[in-house]
């Protein structure tokens, strides 16, 4: 619904700029030009993605985010013990993160919703801390190799597609840390006021 | 030869060779995995028809430079390019819609100038966190979040401060 309105705003805003301004020829272009962009954009994106989906896929099945699940399992069980005591618990949120790591997607998304559920038994609707650390992870981008951007880079004609991987990974350690230390601060605000 | 040229080679080699090291049918799952490459592609295009009309009759009409003026004063204060605030207003709610606007900047600005790389830095670290909140909690059953969106958000200020910070580290404005 978010975007429902998001779109129709911009459509409408755009409108009532174009007439104040005098620009509706080019809004008008703009529209055209914008729809058929989308196409080309996709077409020539589609081969790096693809590529690169292939790749992380080979990684996948060579046992790669088997490995990475283990090396995360010391980390996470220091970030959330009460989970952490029940293996099925701790094992779909290595799976979780690790899946991320990679860029999977359409695998993190359903094992972090099992161990969200798991870790929500018992608890009345209300979000226990290891919970709020799991979601504030998931809304964090932890992505190693971020195909999708690499493959819009090379699309618009970048020389070196990949050269903002440094870039993004200090970004995302920095976003990630804030993200986690906000929670546990946030949490202790919280018990401190009742 | 730019070093950086060795690294795609490397990898698909590394990881092929990897791969039937350990018996893995590795054209098989480089096949299966570009096909699910082209799924995700199939589902975000529609979206991206959208989403690239709205922003390119946003632009062209001039409220996207009115929009940007308006946010410029905090946005240079942080060191943030004002010209990815759109980019910043919509990351945290639609993943598609983020796509097409970061797009739209990368394109218009270049993918190797400063405020196409901070875009693309932008979109690589940080997630739809609104989208993520409302799956996750939504099929946990919660309905009280606490404090997880005021953290969530936290990460994401943070991710496109960093973003602009790291993009000027590494390659200059």
């Amino acid at each position: 619904m978010a975007m429902t309105w998001i779109w129709t705003g911009m459509v409408v805003l755009s409108l009532v700029f174009g007439l104040i301004t005098g620009r509706l020829d080019a809004v008008a272009d703009a529209a055209m030009d914008g729809a058929a962009s989308a196409v080309e954009l996709s077409v020539s994106m589609a081969g790096v993605l693809c590529l690169w989906s292939g790749v992380m896929e080979i990684m996948n099945v060579c046992g790669l985010s088997g490995g990475l699940a283990r090396l995360f399992r010391p980390l996470l069980r220091r970030l959330m013990p009460e989970a952490s005591r029940d293996e099925k618990t701790l094992a779909a949120v290595s799976a979780n993160v690790s899946a991320n790591l990679l860029g999977l997607g359409n695998a993190a998304t359903p094992l972090g919703i099992q161990a969200a559920r798991r870790m929500a038994r018992g608890c009345g609707g209300t979000a226990s801390d290891e919970l709020c650390l799991l979601v504030v992870l998931n809304t964090a981008s932890i992505q190693l190799l971020p195909a999708t951007i690499a493959s819009v880079r090379s699309a618009s004609g970048s020389e070196t597609p990949f050269d903002i991987l440094p870039a993004v990974w200090l970004a995302s350690i920095l976003s990630v840390t804030v993200g986690l230390l906000a929670a546990k601060l946030l949490s202790a605000l919280g018990r401190c006021r009742r | 030869m730019n070093p950086s040229s060795l690294v795609i080679p490397l990898l698909l080699a590394g990881v092929a060779v990897y791969g039937m090291g350990r018996r893995v049918d590795v054209y098989g799952a480089l096949t299966h995995g570009a096909e699910e490459g082209l799924t995700v592609l199939l589902k975000v295009l529609p979206a991206l028809v959208g989403l690239l009309t709205a922003v390119s009759m946003f632009r062209a009409s001039g409220a996207l430079e009115w929009l940007t003026g308006l946010c410029a004063p905090a946005l240079e204060a942080l060191g943030i390019p004002p010209e990815t605030t759109p980019l910043m207003l919509v990351r945290p709610v639609s993943g598609s819609g983020a796509l097409a606007v970061g797009t739209d900047l990368i394109t218009t600005y270049g993918p190797d100038s400063y405020i196409g790389r901070v875009a693309a830095v932008m979109l690589g670290s940080t997630e739809t966190t609104f989208y993520t909140i409302a799956v996750y909690f939504g099929s946990a059953g919660i309905i009280r979040t606490r404090h997880t969106i005021p953290a969530a958000l936290a990460a994401d200020l943070t991710g496109f401060w960093a973003s602009a910070l790291a993009v000027r580290m590494f390659f200059g404005t």
